[in-house]
């Protein structure tokens, strides 16, 4: 079976130096980190669930994204798959917001 | 890590509902915002449940392990209690760790030392030492901690002799562990608060040793 995309334990691929530059987080990744939390809490998710996830996330994808944006796409991954909420809830929800916001 | 204080406040002062960010987000942080309006809308989880997990892990930091450390340093037989049942030295110093379903305390020894990763993320005895730090997150920390350590720990700043074991351990969803480091040699008769300010949170994930006394902090016991 080949590596999962999370399975980076040993590779080769990232054997360079660490950065150690801390970010300070923003509003939204404590906000990501607090919601996730809260659904644990409320025995809505757990952590493995989370984590599986992430692991099927598309590879590129998963590559990409920071680390907070890796938990909210996980995050609501699992919460569509709950049927707690739907993708296009979730899309109008956004568009609502960018207009308060006077964003495109 | 310092928490920015206004996303405390966008929690709990929201005039309409709906945040405020201060500049552009990504594609992912927006769709943060609209999870957590529905999530709120549908009654799923409360602004106060949001609130609370905001406050727990800012309440959170390495000073926590720290005092469980400095503890062990100086007391025997809470540093068997700890080993033996962490959970419960934990609660009684009144640090929660409930919400581990496993934790394990690793002891360093002069001939072994213990060092802490997540492989495939970034589980973390968040309860014990609060988030973790970027880099314990980072691909390359994940990578070459299982078969470079001593080059990690280069990296960090000490060398690490070849007659030393190194004992490299996987965090996972159930397990999550905390390093005892060794009490550096010169601070007997140090006080627990003195020696706490020697237990780093690196220390206790194991990529260096706690910081050496100071000179001059040495006192005759």
């Amino acid at each position: 079976m080949p590596r999962g995309h999370h399975d980076i334990g040993g590779t080769t691929r990232d054997a360079g130096p660490i950065d150690r530059t801390e970010h300070q987080l923003e509003d939204w990744e404590i906000l990501a980190d607090a919601v996730n939390q809260a659904l644990g809490a409320r025995g809505i998710k757990r952590t493995d669930e989370l984590r599986r996830a992430r692991e099927e996330m598309d590879s590129e994808l998963y590559r990409s994204l920071s680390y907070y944006e890796r938990w909210g796409a996980s995050m609501e991954n699992i919460l569509i798959e709950k049927k707690i909420l739907t993708r296009e809830e979730v899309d109008r929800k956004v568009a609502e917001f960018e207009k308060k916001w006077g964003e495109p | 890590m310092s928490v920015d204080p206004s996303a405390k406040q966008n929690e709990t002062t929201q005039e309409h509902g709906h945040p405020h960010p201060k500049h552009e987000l990504s594609y992912h942080a927006k769709r943060i915002y609209a999870i957590r309006e529905l999530l709120l809308e549908k009654g799923v989880v409360t602004r106060e449940d949001i609130q609370a997990q905001i406050d727990y892990q800012e309440a959170r930091s390495p000073a926590n392990g720290a005092r469980l450390v400095a503890r062990a340093w100086v007391d025997p037989k809470f540093k068997a209690r700890l080993l033996a049942d962490p959970k419960a030295a934990c609660a009684e110093m009144g640090i929660d760790a409930t919400s581990l379903n496993e934790f394990v305390v690793l002891e360093n020894s002069e001939k072994v030392r213990h060092m802490v990763v997540c492989t495939l993320c970034s589980c973390y005895p968040r309860p014990i030492l609060g988030r973790p730090p970027d880099w314990y997150k980072s691909f390359n920390y994940r990578a070459r901690a299982v078969n470079d350590p001593r080059g990690v720990m280069r990296e960090f700043g000490q060398e690490l002799g070849a007659d030393i074991e190194v004992r490299v351990h996987d965090s996972t969803a159930d397990i999550r562990y905390l390093v005892l480091p060794l009490r550096p040699p010169g601070t007997e008769g140090m006080s627990g608060e003195e020696l706490a300010k020697l237990v780093t949170r690196d220390s206790m994930i194991g990529v260096v040793d706690a910081l050496p006394a100071l000179p001059g902090s040495r006192k005759n016991a």
